[in-house]
């Protein structure tokens, strides 16, 4: 049984307020709570180590995955293994997530780690918003890694969040993309406290005519530590864009790495990375609309990140 | 409406101290069209920020609607009833245009309600409404966005600071159209515009001309535009744009 907390951590990360429609598994507390597959995505438990084996026929479309995992008991540690294989010619959402609630002393921490075998001209959304509550003193710690190879003329495009609540996150993401592959990235972080955020990204594009954009906005306020290391590689005529764009607010430090490699003459790469504090006409234009210093700053901070 | 008694504003760094604003003394009539020009540098936009809030007095009063405002704060005197327009329309990342009208309307406004603000300034509403108020829109199409906010803020006193300011000439014959429409239908309580536009001084009810921190002229329009004209308080349009030979404006 899903209980009231796992309920509002699942509500959370992939808005589900019921049971979610087409293929999922829901993880609870190291445990898989539910299942369920169609006749065209199977999901499938490891037997070596802990998570599950996606696979999605190929020529499938308009169907969802939902694989949100929660945790509720403080000191869970855990380390999971999924692996999505995607059939050619599929369109496809997937959405992942993870929510940890923790009211005792001990950390508890959960590392996803997805591997993504995209097959040719197939198209994914990638859905993956990560969630920390309760008020206990152990951390709340999500270190995931992910993987991404992209066939040729297949298309992916990942939206990951995290705003609230986790202490401390270590992510690393790896992307291999053939002839006419598409990567797109919209990463949004918002710490605060004393919480540290790393998030790093290593994309080689491979084949001729790939294509990558990785953006990433974040707010770092209090005294929080944020570090964003994106690295592009072009290995063929491709082109690639990465871009960091981050407020700054209280003691709160950033540090932002972007980095490109061209291995061939008609590898197109531009990096852009920005960090400032809110500017001050922005709050004063919204408190001439009747807002106060606080609600302005909200709003800014509320449409940056949206 | 609007009273302002004894008002200076002084900035100083550590070498000397320079007079903005040297005790002006002015009243804004109820439901008037107002505008104050003078030469650049004659502080008629810090005059303007001083009725925003946006910077204070050194000394002096400003009261409104009955009210001693001197001391209240931007968001206070936005919820009295002052709206300001800025002369350098603000960008934000991620904020909309839709975002940025509903909070000028306090909340209360549906979709169709925000378009026509966009509609009247002259923006086809479903190609602005869900563009973000940033980098990507131009000078003009901020200046116009800036306008439509003051016209859903609906306040009892509207201030803007040179609307013409750094639109082009499309928007500008645009922007002419709109403060005339304003004029007419008059819904929009007492507007206070600064401005140099000839065309605009031609639709005032009251000019007042400021040079060097003080008031040097102010009555009916009948009376001061035609001391004007010609100077560098009342330019044409050509005049605006660099001229050209044979325009007539």
């Amino acid at each position: 049984m899903i209980s009231e907390v796992q309920r509002r951590l699942l509500e959370e990360i992939a808005d589900l307020h019921a049971v979610p429609e087409g293929a999922y598994n829901i993880r609870a507390d190291g445990e898989s709570e539910a299942r369920n597959t169609t006749a065209n995505i199977d999901i499938i438990s490891k037997t070596d180590v802990s998570g599950i084996d996606i696979r999605v026929k190929p020529g499938t479309k308009h169907e969802s995955v939902h694989i949100p995992v929660v945790l509720s008991v403080s000191g869970l540690k855990e380390v999971v293994y999924n692996d999505f294989y995607i059939g050619e010619d599929c369109d496809i959402i997937i959405v992942a997530g993870c929510g940890i609630d923790n009211c005792g002393t001990q950390d508890s921490e959960h590392d996803g780690i997805h591997r993504f075998f995209i097959g040719k001209n197939s198209k994914v959304r990638y859905v993956e918003k990560h969630y920390g509550s309760g008020d206990g003193d152990g951390q709340r710690i999500l270190n995931p890694g992910t993987e991404v190879h992209l066939d040729e003329g297949s298309y992916m495009e990942m939206e990951m969040v995290q705003i609230k609540g986790v202490d401390s996150t270590d992510r690393k993401t790896f992307a291999e993309l053939a002839e006419g592959a598409k990567l797109i990235v919209r990463e949004r972080l918002m710490t605060h406290g004393n919480q540290t955020a790393i998030s790093s990204y290593e994309v080689e594009l491979n084949g001729d005519g790939a294509n990558a954009d990785i953006v990433s906005r974040s707010v770092a306020s209090d005294s929080s530590y944020q570090k964003f290391d994106s690295k592009i590689t072009g290995n063929a005529p491709c082109s690639g864009h990465t871009e960091c764009d981050a407020i700054i607010m209280g003691d709160a430090r950033i540090l932002a790495i972007p980095q490109l490699e061209a291995n061939n003459i008609d590898a197109a790469l531009i990096h852009e990375a920005a960090i400032g504090k809110i500017a001050g006409e922005q709050i004063i234009k919204l408190m001439t609309l009747g807002l106060t210093e606080e609600e302005a700053e909200e709003q800014i901070i509320n449409g940056f990140l949206k | 409406m609007l009273e302002l008694r004894d008002i200076s504003f002084e900035v100083s760094d550590e070498h000397e101290s320079k007079e903005i604003i040297r005790n002006i003394n002015l009243n804004i009539d109820d439901g008037k069209f107002v505008v104050i020009t003078g030469p650049n540098g004659g502080g008629k936009s810090t005059l303007a920020k001083l009725i925003a809030g946006i910077i204070k007095p050194t000394s002096g009063r400003i009261y409104f609607k009955g009210s001693d405002i001197t001391d209240m704060s931007v968001t206070e005197r936005a919820r009295r009833g002052i709206a300001y327009a800025f002369q350098q329309p603000v960008r934000f990342k991620g904020i909309t245009v839709q975002d940025l009208i509903r909070l000028a309307s306090g909340n209360k406004i549906s979709l169709a309600g925000a378009c026509e603000y966009l509609s009247e300034v002259g923006l086809c509403a479903k190609d602005y409404i869900d563009r973000e108020v940033n980098a990507s829109l131009s000078g003009g199409e901020l200046k116009r966005i800036e306008i439509a906010t003051i016209l859903a803020r609906g306040c009892e006193l509207s201030v803007f600071d040179e609307p013409e300011a750094g639109i082009d000439l499309w928007s500008f014959q645009n922007l002419i159209q709109v403060f005339e429409r304003m004029r007419e239908e008059n819904n929009l309580g007492s507007i206070l515009v600064i401005s140099h536009q000839e065309r605009i001084l031609n639709i005032a009810d009251e000019i007042i001309v400021v040079s060097d921190g003080n008031i040097i002229k102010q009555g009916g329009r009948e009376n001061i535009l035609p001391e004007l004209l010609g100077t560098d308080s009342a330019v044409g349009v050509c005049g605006m744009y660099g001229g050209e030979a044979g325009c007539n404006d």
